[in-house]
């Protein structure tokens, strides 16, 4: 087929938590322009079957761009080169025949890595089940008009509920840095009356915890905002400092 | 509520970091203009040289407080900076910005080395001028004058025979656009650590924070160029 293109990948292959990595080169010649690339590693992925090498691991789910399983550094940028898109978004016709392609893990010393390109991200569990949740029952979905939350408020709580948790905001940070992560959370449950009786416990424990797992402090280089695949904004962090401050004077 | 210890979380490091950040911004705003005088003449700068040490125990309380700002702030840069090699032993094969709305830049990622490089010039400039002939624990009789009768240190004379020197001029003037780079970011981040920055401010706070940075490295760098190439 005319639309056939030739993609050279230069993938991180590693084969367990504990054994030393190494970067392989491969050629796909049957990528094509409508498949995602995600759907490349597929193909990559059934050539590696077929000659008798491992598959490359790789971590992914609803490929919509709503779950937040996926997560690799594509060309040194994370998720890819399309703004505010997951890599299981992003369409092989940004590339060109004969492009060769870097693929790298999330790198962190809080993000370790299990095999080739997947990592364990639990350490952003540990963060959100240290206070990013409301500790009640707050009932089903009430009636339309019962609690009145200004619009603005409610959609910036909206802007910041968004994230979906996949990491990319440490991967790019220089300083792998969750804070964008953790703000969101305590952001968005903040700006809500439902959030608000625990916000100072939250934000708190939810630092606490941060820190704990080894990620490092912010610099505001700002990277996180750019590769965010919601494109969540730093104002959120700026957020989780004003909360902190109030938590530590009370 | 608060943490152990909260001064020392990731957020009270940048809060830390922020507030003496903002502090030196405006002792070297105020440093810079004072400079400034010697450009209307030798007795105007010994006059405010004279001002500011006859002002005794204050200043000394004024000199703790710098000297209590500056170890606090290279302490946290310094903790920032090793805190984030822990974060990442293991780099990237290939790594690069993704572009705006990212604010990472050359001066976002050399804030430690511009940092450092400001702490040797700061050491080296403080023995030379304030400790420098005439100075406390160094009485001159060469750089003493008399304004209105009263005996005070000539500090111009000594400016004007070390930005004679090409070597301390360019020197100079090198670690002052260094001082830009750092507030280059360090001015719009010190807002965003102190969680005083808005969206609907970002490109103000941005702007403004350039052209502070870059207003005190002008003032800082007219007066040893003007000096040297005899204009003044
Ligand atoms: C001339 C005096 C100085 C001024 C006016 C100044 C100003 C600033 C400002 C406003 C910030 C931003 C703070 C923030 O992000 O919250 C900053 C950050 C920083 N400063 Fe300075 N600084 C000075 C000297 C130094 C020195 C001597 C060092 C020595 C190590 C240093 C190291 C740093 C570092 C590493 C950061 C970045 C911290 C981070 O990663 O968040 N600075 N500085
Ligand atoms: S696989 Fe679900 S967001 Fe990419």
């Amino acid at each position: 087929m005319a639309e056939n293109m030739n993609i050279k990948l230069k993938v991180w292959r590693q084969a367990g938590p504990h054994t030393q990595g190494r970067f392989e080169t491969y050629s796909v010649p049957d990528a094509n322009p409508h498949m995602s690339f995600l759907e490349l590693l597929d193909v990559l992925n059934e050539q590696l079957i077929k000659s008798g090498t491992d598959p490359v691991e790789f971590d992914h789910d609803c490929r919509e761009g709503i779950c937040g399983s996926c997560g690799v550094v594509v060309d040194g940028v994370a998720h890819g080169p399309q703004r505010r898109t997951a890599c299981c978004q992003l369409h092989m016709r940004h590339y060109q025949d004969g492009d060769t392609i870097v693929v790298e893990p999330w790198r962190a010393e809080a993000f370790p890595i299990i095999k080739d390109l997947v990592v364990d991200r639990s350490a952003f569990d540990r963060i959100i089940a240290a206070g990013g949740y409301v500790s009640i029952n707050a009932g089903s979905a009430q009636d339309a008009n019962n609690l009145p939350i200004a619009k603005d408020k409610a959609d910036l709580a909206m802007d910041y509920a968004a994230c979906i948790g996949c990491g990319a905001c440490v991967a790019a940070c220089p300083n792998a840095s969750a804070s964008l992560f953790t703000a969101a959370k305590i952001s968005h449950l903040a700006m809500l009356p439902q959030g608000s009786p625990e916000r100072k416990k939250r934000v708190t424990a939810m630092v606490d915890q941060m820190a704990e797992e080894g990620f490092g402090d912010c610099s505001n280089h700002a990277e996180c905002e750019a590769v965010c695949p919601k494109g969540i904004s730093i104002s959120s962090i700026a957020t989780m400092r004003r909360e902190y401050m109030k938590a530590m004077l009370s | 509520m608060s943490s152990k210890n909260p001064l020392r979380s990731p957020i009270g490091k940048k809060l830390v970091t922020g507030v003496t950040g903002l502090g030196l911004v405006v002792f070297v705003f105020i440093h810079m203009t004072g400079n400034l005088a010697l450009f209307t003449g030798n007795e105007a700068y010994n006059q405010y040289t004279h001002f500011l040490t006859s002002l005794g125990g204050l200043l000394y309380v004024i000199e703790a407080g710098l000297v209590a700002f500056f170890l606090f702030h290279i302490v946290n840069g310094i903790q920032i900076w090793l805190g984030k090699r822990k974060a990442r032993p293991v780099g990237y094969d290939t790594y690069k910005s993704a572009g705006s709305p990212s604010q990472q830049s050359a001066s976002s990622r050399s804030m430690i080395i511009t940092g450092l490089i400001l702490a040797v010039f700061l050491v080296v400039h403080v023995i030379s001028f304030k400790f420098g002939p005439g100075g406390p624990g160094n009485a001159d009789p060469a750089y003493v004058t008399t304004i209105g009768g009263e005996e005070v240190r000539d500090l111009a004379k000594l400016v004007r025979e070390n930005f004679a020197s090409p070597f301390y001029t360019f020197g100079y003037t090198f670690v002052m656009l260094l001082l830009v780079v750092h507030l280059r970011h360090g001015i719009w981040s010190a807002l965003q650590s102190l969680g005083a920055m808005r969206p609907s401010l970002t490109p103000l706070v941005y702007t403004i924070g350039a052209v502070v940075g870059v207003l005190i490295g002008a003032g800082f760098i007219a007066l040893p160029l003007a000096i040297y190439f005899n204009l003044i």
